[in-house]
C-alpha cells in the first residue's frame, strides 16, 4: 500500500516479559498488502526528551480485524512511552516502510535466524509463507540472552521447526546462533537464510551463508530521522555505494553489501 | 477569503510554504503523503557538479528539541539530475528550485549553468552553507569575498532566480547578506544548520562519523528567527525564512521578522504532513486576525 500518516487505535498491549511489549494497533483505513520486513515509524508525543519517530518492524497484520502489531522493547525513553501506551489510546504512525523479504518459490527450505527482538518480522515472514501456501519448508533458530529473553517460540512452532540458544545456557544450547549446528552443519541443505537480530550476529550468520554460497537477505536497522528516504542519515555501504536502509532496504541481499 | 500568495523577487508563490532543501529529497518522496502542488514551492536536495557519495554513517544524531546530520551532500550529479531527475518534476505546478553545492567557484558555476537550461526550474538555492563538506561548502558563506566571489561566478552564468542560502556560523550575518546582494542575488534564505556535536558518554566517543555536524530543528528557532530579523534590517531583497519551523505559528513569527516566505525541513521528518499543515494553519492565523493578505505580515512586528 501507499505510505501514509495516521492515528492507530490501541487494541492491545501485552507485556510479553520484563521490557517487551506487544501492541497490537487497529487502523482506520482498510489495510492493504503489507510485506515480511516492513517497518513503521511512531510518533513519540508524550514525550519531554525524545524529538523524533521510532521505527519499528511490523510484526504482523491481520487484515480481517484491520490491525498491525508491534514487538517493543522499552530501551529508552521513546520506547518507554510507547510500551506505557494503554489500551483505546492512539498512536500516530508513518507506514508501511521500506520493502520486504524477498520470498522463495514452492518447496523450499528456509532458515529464519533471530536474535532478541529481530524475530519480530521473521516471525510475520513465517505467518505470510504459510499463508501464501508456499509450502516452505520453515526452521526457525532463535537465540537471546536468557530463557526469559526467548518470546514467540510457540508462534514460531506453528510455522516449522524451532531451535533455540541461550547465552546462560537456560534454553536450547548454550551459547550464540552461530554455535548452534543448524548454522554449521550442512547449510546447503537450505535454499535461503534470512536474518534480523543484532548487527554483529547477522554478519556472522552472513559470513556462513557466504562461506556456504546459500542465498542471505538481512534485515538491517539504521538509526533514521525521516524513514522515507529524504534525509540519507541510514545509509549503509552497498556495491553501488551508499543505499538508504529505510527505502532501498530494510532487507538487504548480503551480496550487496559491503560486510 | 484571504490571499495567501507572495513574491520572492520575480517568483509567484500561491503561499509563503516551501520546504528546505535537504529534507525533501527531490519531492516524489512526500507524494503518498499530500499533493505537492499545494506548496509555495519546495527546493530539491543539493546538487554538485560531480557525484558524491556523502560521508560515511552514522549521519544522525538525535538532541533535545531536533537533530544533527552530517550527510555531507549525497546526491548523483547535475547531469544526472538533468537526464533523470528533472523529467518528473516538470510536472509539478509548484516553484521547483535546485539547492546548489560545490567545491570551488568554478564547480558552482558549471552546476548553475547546466541547471540554467531547464525550463521547469525558475531558481536555485546557492548553498554556500553546508557546513558538512571539507571543501567548499560553508567556506564560502563564511567570510565576505569568498561569498560575494561565488555570487559573482554563478550571476554571471544563471539568468533566473538566485536564491544564495546563508550559514548562521558567522559572526555577522547581515554582513554576508548585504555582500551576496551587492553582487547580484535576488534573494537570501536562512538559516542552514549550526555547527553542532554531540557525544556518546557510554563509549566516549563521537555520535557522528564525521564528529561534527549541523543542528536542526525546533532547538534552533529562536537563532534563526534572530538572524532573520537581522538581515532584514541590513537587505532590501527577499528573505525566506527557516529554522525549526514546526507549525504555522512558528511561520508566522519568522514573517513578522522579515521573512517574504519560509521553509519548512526538519518538521516534516516527524510529521510528514507538517508543510500542508503549516499552509492551512497560515490560512487559519490571517482569517481570525482579520488580515485580507499574508504579505501583511511580513517584517510588521510590533515594536
Amino acid at each position: 500500500m501507499n505510505k501514509t500518516v495516521q492515528n492507530l487505535r490501541v487494541l492491545s498491549n501485552i507485556q510479553l516479559n520484563r521490557d517487551h511489549h506487544l501492541l497490537e494497533l487497529q487502523a482506520p483505513v482498510k489495510l492493504e498488502q503489507i510485506a515480511p520486513g516492513q517497518f513503521v515509524n511512531v510518533r513519540v508525543e508524550k514525550s519531554q526528551s525524545t524529538f523524533l519517530r521510532r521505527p519499528f518492524s511490523i510484526y504482523g497484520v491481520d487484515y480481517e480485524k484491520n490491525t498491525m502489531s508491534l514487538f517493543i522493547k522499552d530501551v529508552g525513553p521513546g520506547s518507554h512511552v510507547l510500551t506505557s501506551t494503554p489500551e483505546g489510546e492512539e498512536v500516530d504512525v508513518v507506514f508501511p516502510l521500506g520493502n520486504g523479504f524477498s520470498f522463495p518459490e514452492n518447496n523450499k527450505r528456509i532458515l529464519l535466524v533471530g536474535g532478541g527482538f529481530g524475530i519480530a518480522p521473521l516471525l510475520f515472514f513465517a505467518q505470510e509463507l504459510t499463508k501464501l501456501n508456499l509450502k516452505a519448508d520453515i526452521h526457525a533458530l532463535v537465540g537471546a540472552r536468557t530463557a526469559d529473553d526467548l518470546m514467540e517460540l510457540d508462534s514460531f512452532a506453528q510455522y516449522g521447526q524451532v531451535y533455540t540458544t541461550t547465552e546462560d545456557g537456560t534454553h536450547g544450547l548454550k551459547g550464540r546462533v552461530t554455535d548452534h549446528s543448524v548454522l554449521s552443519d550442512n547449510l546447503q541443505k537450505f535454499d535461503g537464510v534470512y536474518t534480523c537480530g543484532p548487527e554483529p550476529m547477522m554478519k556472522a550468520v552472513a559470513a556462513k551463508a557466504a562461506a556456504a554460497d546459500v542465498f542471505c537477505e538481512v534485515s538491517l536497522e539504521n538509526t533514521m530521522a525521516c524513514g522515507f528516504g529524504v534525509c540519507l542519515c541510514c545509509v549503509t555501504e552497498t556495491t553501488s555505494g551508499h543505499q538508504c536502509v529505510c527505502t532501498d532496504g530494510p532487507v538487504f541481499n548480503i551480496r550487496d553489501l559491503k560486510w | 477569503m484571504v490571499d495567501l500568495r507572495v513574491k520572492i523577487g520575480d517568483l509567484d508563490l500561491k503561499n509563503p510554504v516551501m520546504t528546505a532543501s535537504g529534507t525533501f529529497g527531490y519531492g516524489v518522496e512526500f507524494e503518498d503523503f499530500f499533493d505537492l502542488d499545494r506548496l509555495g514551492g519546495f527546493v530539491v536536495k543539493g546538487t554538485t557538479l560531480n557525484p558524491r557519495q556523502g560521508n560515511p554513517y552514522p549521519r544522525m544524531a538525535e538532541t533535545p528539541s531536533g537533530m544533527l546530520n552530517t550527510v555531507g551532500l549525497q546526491n548523483a550529479g547535475v547531469k544526472y539530475f538533468c537526464e533523470h531527475i528533472y523529467p518528473k518534476l516538470v510536472k509539478y505546478q509548484t516553484n521547483v528550485l535546485v539547492n546548489v553545492s560545490g567545491s570551488t567557484a568554478e564547480d558552482y558555476a558549471e552546476c548553475a549553468e547546466q541547471i540554467n537550461e531547464l525550463e521547469y526550474i525558475p531558481g536555485i538555492e546557492l548553498n554556500i552553507s553546508c557546513p558538512n563538506v571539507k571543501e567548499g561548502g560553508m567556506t564560502f558563506g563564511t567570510s565576505c569575498p569568498s561569498a560575494e566571489a561565488v555570487v559573482r561566478a554563478v550571476r554571471k552564468v544563471y539568468k533566473k532566480h538566485l536564491m544564495v542560502k546563508l550559514s548562521p556560523n558567522v559572526t555577522a550575518i547581515d554582513e554576508i547578506a548585504r555582500a551576496v546582494e551587492s553582487v547580484g542575488a535576488d534573494s537570501v534564505s536562512l538559516i542552514n544548520t549550526l555547527l553542532a556535536m554531540a557525544i556518546d558518554a557510554e563509549t566516549r566517543k563521537p555520535v557522528l562519523s564525521t564528529i561534527t555536524g549541523g543542528l536542526s530543528g525546533p532547538a534552533v528557532k529562536p537563532v534563526a528567527l534572530r538572524m532573520v530579523w537581522q538581515v532584514a534590517q541590513a537587505v532590501k531583497i527577499p528573505i525566506v525564512g527557516m529554522g525549526g519551523i514546526m507549525n504555522a505559528a512558528d511561520a508566522i513569527e519568522f514573517m513578522l521578522a522579515g521573512a517574504s516566505a519560509i521553509q519548512v525541513g526538519t518538521a516534516g521528518f516527524v510529521d510528514p504532513l507538517a508543510p500542508v499543515k503549516i499552509v492551512e494553519g497560515i490560512e487559519d492565523y490571517l482569517v481570525r486576525h482579520k488580515i485580507e493578505s499574508v504579505t501583511d505580515l511580513v517584517g510588521s512586528l510590533q515594536l
